[in-house]
């Protein structure tokens, strides 16, 4: 029997090594074909011949703004559900069940169906056009759910105890949240704010649709403009001869990723790979 | 809000924030009506005759919107993915818990977790860059059905592992000690005692990482080959719905438009009753 145990460990080790070649040969292959291009006249300059060659200046640029306003669109959203869920609801209740269905619908929606969504309402309706503002709205929508889920994690994880401290001490629900339950609960918010971050940085399809690919530096929120994961995007399949940009683009965007990853680790007790 | 609360005295600040984070929640399920209402009203035109949509030609110069051949391609690439991830992610899971040295083990799972990081658009360049030429010195044209098989594998299998993973540890924590007092070897009580114990709760997960399949976008098209047809073998170049809409969105206009608009709506209803089903099966274990 222990010879037989000893042959399927071989070929279980096998199939592991053989999985694991997959994300190893990507990373060589991401370092490999980018980092000879990678110095700081990539990071800042202007993309030249739709970005075979010059850098990724305005695109990096981009990428913030689109990630910023989506933040700044989803933390105030996101902490307000999360504390409505985690305080002001009975877990037995119908809204509750309500809210928890429509959160992991939300959760469930395809990015490119948010892409669709994006353009339709932001782009069209309200007549932004393609512009940043249309794409850090759309994806405020998209990471909602994710930053809701971890901060309500976060809050559900204060000790019911502190509560019960500060309703004898005749504090108020306010003071309660702001002297308590916020700082007790900071790191596992920060976590979830980073993952959110991350995950928008990802995204494509959603770009592609709302805040348009124009590679100028922007100047507003109501420019068009054009992020990392689209840029990769555009100059491998639409470029001849765009690889090796691509391939330094998507080592950029995969250093952020990981930086991210990272963060978040550090911050949050949850592994990265619960995100979804 | 349990019944055990301690009640806090009224202050008006409270009331503003009771109202203000209602508001707030009130937010998500208002997005998610909105989508619905958006999709559906874009695509209402096409939804009226929904015969058509069912054929197999997509032309849309000609007026010919099909979508069959395209939902068929999204269908067999993510019912590939789990065919390809479900197996790899259990058995090595298996290993990692069972057979792994612990240092390889945790450098393993380490680099699960980057695998999770990696944005899909770096897994498709990579498609399109090493697996794409690599199958296509086997089978031309290597743009097929298997590459985004395997690109979507790579992508929902991280997400599998932790799950089976833990799933794994808890069943051979309640019954392997039984099992294995019983007298029965080990990799027998992991086959016929583990994972059976293990499958009906690893469901929900499976069924929302095929959502997930289903509704990737850039991985996909960077490797399927995109061209509309049903595939005669895996092979074969394929276009995804997610793909078609990428690709014309950016020129497409009147009924062709609403045809793009349907085939999301059409997506985002699989990706809901996916969900739905996920969360009775999670349910009721």
């Amino acid at each position: 029997m222990s010879r037989l145990e000893h042959w399927r460990g071989l070929a279980l080790a096998l199939l592991a090594l053989l999985v694991a070649l997959a994300p190893l040969s990507l990373l060589l292959t991401v370092f490999g074909d980018g980092v000879a291009l990678l110095d700081w006249a990539f990071l800042s300059g202007t993309p030249e011949q739709a970005g075979r060659s010059g850098g990724i200046g305005p695109i990096i640029l981009s990428t913030a703004a689109v990630l910023l306003l989506c933040l700044a669109i989803a933390v105030p959203l996101g902490l307000g559900t999360a504390l409505f869920l985690v305080e002001q609801l009975r877990p037995d209740g119908r809204l509750n069940l309500g809210l928890q269905w429509a959160l992991d619908g939300l959760g469930a929606v395809p990015s490119v169906v948010f892409g669709l969504f994006g353009h339709r309402v932001f782009v069209v309706e309200l007549g932004w056009g393609y512009s940043l503002l249309a794409g850090g709205c759309t994806l405020a929508c998209m990471v909602l759910p994710l930053f809701i889920r971890g901060c309500e994690q976060a809050l559900r994880d204060c000790p019911h105890s502190y509560r019960q401290a500060a309703a004898g001490l005749a504090i108020s629900r306010f003071g309660y949240l702001r002297r308590i339950l916020l700082p007790f609960a900071a790191p596992g918010i920060a976590a979830a704010l980073v993952l959110s971050a991350g995950r928008a940085l990802a995204e494509t399809a959603v770009l592609l649709f709302t805040a348009g690919y124009v590679m100028r530096w922007p100047e507003s929120v109501f420019d068009s403009g054009r992020t990392l994961a689209v840029h990769i995007y555009d100059l491998a399949m639409n470029v001849s001869g765009g690889s090796p940009a691509s391939a330094a683009t998507a080592l950029v965007l995969l250093g952020f990723a990981l930086l991210i990853q990272l963060l978040a680790w550090r911050l949050g007790r949850r592994p990265a790979a619960f995100a979804r | 809000m349990s019944s055990s609360t301690p009640l806090f005295l009224r202050h008006s600040a409270d009331r503003l924030l009771r109202a203000a984070s209602l508001l707030c929640a009130l937010a998500a399920a208002v997005i998610l009506l909105l989508i619905l209402l958006f999709l559906t009203q874009a695509s209402w035109p096409l939804l009226q005759s929904p015969g058509d949509l069912l054929g197999a030609v997509w032309q849309p110069s000609k007026g010919l919107y099909g979508l069959q051949a395209m939902l068929g391609a999204s269908l067999l690439s993510s019912l590939l993915a789990l065919v390809l991830a479900v197996p790899c992610g259990l058995l090595v899971s298996i290993w990692l818990i069972f057979y792994a040295p612990a240092t390889v083990a945790r450098a393993y799972t380490g680099l699960v977790g980057l695998m999770a990081s990696i944005p899909s658009v770096v897994y498709g360049l990579w498609g399109l860059v090493v697996l794409v030429p690599l199958l296509n010195a086997w089978v031309a044209p290597g743009a097929s059905l298997l590459a985004a098989g395997i690109v979507l594998a790579l992508m929902i299998l991280p997400l599998l592992m932790v799950q089976a993973d833990a799933l794994l540890r808890e069943s051979a924590r309640r019954h392997l000690p039984a099992a294995l007092c019983l007298g029965v070897s080990r990799w027998a009580a992991i086959r016929r005692v583990l994972l059976p114990a293990l499958w009906p709760r690893l469901w929900p997960s499976i069924l929302l990482q095929l959502g997930r399949a289903l509704g990737e976008t850039m991985a996909v098209l960077m490797v399927a080959g995109n061209v509309v047809q049903w595939p005669g073998s895996i092979f074969d170049p394929v276009r995804t719905l997610t793909a078609n809409i990428a690709l014309e969105m950016s020129y497409a206009s009147g009924p062709h438009l609403q045809a793009l608009y349907l085939s999301g709506w059409l997506l985002l209803v699989l990706a809901l009753l996916l969900m739905g089903l996920a969360r009775l099966f999670g349910s009721r274990t």
